[in-house]
């Protein structure tokens, strides 16, 4: 049984605003350990400035290598590789390359090899809010779920050591393997979305997609005041769907203008910061 | 010409720009390459004259023929497949679908079928094609059909838009690939401009040409335009920060729509990349 909850933030869309709220919640009461699962474009770590006390490799997918003394140029390689990734000149594109290993087992040269590339880095710290763990996903890597996992993993083995009763995870957006390994497991999960055509379509999608688990989902709607009208149309879908809004955000020039001086909504004394941590009451108040 | 058009932070304005850049030129094929969030149709309003599934193959095993030996599951490096003693299981959201189980098998057991992984359209707006993606819900992987997204693109198209995923993991790299120029919206702020960084990275280590389009203008601060000076990257056009914009975003209607005078703008940045290339 664990001793802790996990919470999650996400999107569907990015830039509805999970950064901005995250790195807030961090910074609030009660003390937890907190995850950045946006392994391919992090951002909390600019806000809540984590010393690392760890640092691991990670090691991701296998790329083919190809011998130029071994390969006679036969082309069984380039006929049977579904992913382009073998050129004119029998050297692997290893971005494309998606490391299946059916040219390794279809050489008659036994030309191919199989190497295991770094993928990424990942970190535990000492950030401003408390224990952090993050990482860095190497440019134009896959296997993000894999990484997001080993974030997530640390931070729930640390959670259980040191007693934390919490874990808050920043998520990637989008719906693929990433957002799927973030979302795996989890207790609650908090959608941040916008009053924006494109805000309503990735909240349904991404809501369709939670409903795959078990977790609770409460919704908050972001800069609600750009569009109220959609503002109110997203409350009564949610409502229609048994989803409990459970804050409005308005736009405001302080979250820029905190940010810009690396600083989160709720470090300054507006009325956004105060929204906030009301926000955050009832994102614990979730039971 | 191809352009994708990227950003690694969301939110940034890919889809606004991309979209904008489409209309304003005209003759273009718009492209929507962000399958897990397909959001170009909600401010291109194109008309859908097509529609086709999306598959992926998956294994299937005749157990009749299996004799058990486990070579496939020792050869599938995404571990989709699991050999029990009297029986073998596929797990089809980790299956690449890329046909190694079945090359090794030495008993010829396995054969492949398709399964649906999303949707693939098409349509136009008077003289602006649509191509989009929409990755199933649930469906773990967009790479594969961002790369039949692509296959549908005519070759005689003149002038090529792809909106890329968030980020620089595999779905950009796959939208990216082939593309004669990249366009990078980014926001200076520091979320945007750390994320920025990240792009402009890669795109250097591929050495694909790049400019950059700054959006929400004087919502941050001068760190973006700085850096450009600094690096000798092409400014190509900047868009300030107008709440009235962002409301025509929130009714779904394009940037160059609500914003007419912006065409020039986006017809400028084009001869600037095509006198480039």
């Amino acid at each position: 049984m664990k001793g802790f909850k996990e919470i999650l933030v996400i999107s569907g869309k990015g830039g509805t605003g999970k950064t901005t709220l995250t790195s807030s919640f961090a910074l609030l009461p009660p003390e937890k350990v907190v995850v950045d699962a946006d392994v391919d474009a992090p951002d909390l770590h600019i806000l809540l400035k984590p010393r690392v006390v760890e640092a691991q490799v990670f090691m991701g997918g296998k790329a083919a290598k190809i011998d130029g003394d071994k390969c006679t140029q036969c082309g069984i390689c380039r006929e049977l590789c579904r992913y382009e990734a073998i050129g004119e000149n029998y050297r692997v594109d290893t971005a494309a390359c998606d490391g299946c290993a059916l040219c390794y087992f279809a050489c008659p040269q036994e030309a191919v090899t199989l190497k295991e590339e770094e993928a990424g880095v990942w970190f535990l710290s000492q950030a401003r809010s408390g224990p952090m763990t993050h990482a860095r996903l190497h440019p134009g890597q896959e296997n993000s779920g894999k990484l997001v996992t080993v974030v997530r993993n640390r931070a729930k083995e640390l959670a259980q050591e040191d007693g934390y009763s919490l874990v808050l995870i920043d998520g990637p957006p989008g719906i693929g393997c990433p957002v799927i390994s973030s979302m795996t497991g989890v207790d609650q999960v908090l959608v941040v979305t916008e009053p924006t055509p494109s805000g309503q379509h990735d909240l349904g999608r991404v809501v369709d997609l939670a409903r795959h688990f078990q977790a609770r989902l409460q919704v908050c709607i972001n800069q609600y005041d750009i569009n109220p009208q959609r503002a109110g149309d997203i409350e009564e879908w949610c409502s229609s769907q048994g989803l409990e809004v459970i804050g409005k955000i308005p736009f405001s020039p302080d979250v820029p203008f905190l940010q810009a001086r690396e600083k989160a909504p709720v470090e300054g004394d507006g009325e956004v910061g105060r929204l906030i941590k009301d926000l955050w009451e009832k994102v614990l108040e979730g039971e | 010409m191809r352009i994708t058009v990227a950003s690694g932070k969301g939110g940034a304005g890919k889809t606004s720009v991309a979209v904008s850049l489409a209309l304003a030129a005209g003759q273009a094929l718009y492209v929507d390459c962000d399958v897990e969030e397909p959001d170009g149709a909600l401010l291109l309003h194109p008309h859908l004259t097509w529609e086709e599934e999306a598959t992926l193959s998956m294994p299937v095993v005749d157990e009749g023929r299996c004799d058990f030996c486990k070579a496939c599951s020792e050869a599938c490096q995404f571990h989709a497949i699991m050999v029990l003693p009297h029986k073998v299981l596929v797990f089809d959201k980790m299956c690449h679908g890329c046909g190694t189980c079945a090359f090794v098998c030495p008993q010829r057991a396995i054969s492949e079928i398709d399964r649906s992984i999303g949707l693939i359209q098409g349509g136009d707006r008077d003289d602006v094609g649509y191509i989009g993606g929409r990755l199933n819900v649930g469906e773990p992987m967009a790479t594969p059909l961002i790369r039949q997204v692509k296959a549908k693109i005519p070759q005689d198209a003149p002038l090529v838009v792809l909106d890329a995923p968030p980020g620089v993991a595999c779905p950009f790299v796959e939208t990216l690939r082939g593309s004669d120029f990249c366009l990078v919206v980014a926001e200076s702020t520091p979320f945007g401009f750390h994320d920025y960084l990240l792009v402009e990275e890669y795109l250097r280590e591929l050495s694909v040409p790049f400019g950059v389009v700054q959006n929400k203008g004087g919502l941050g601060d001068d760190r973006l335009l700085c850096h450009l000076e600094k690096e000798g990257i092409p400014l190509l056009l900047s868009l300030p920060y107008q709440r009235e914009w962002s409301r025509a975003y929130s009714l779904g209607v394009p940037l160059v729509e609500a914003e007419p005078s912006l065409s020039e703008g986006f017809l400028e940045l084009l001869g600037t990349v095509e006198a480039r290339l």
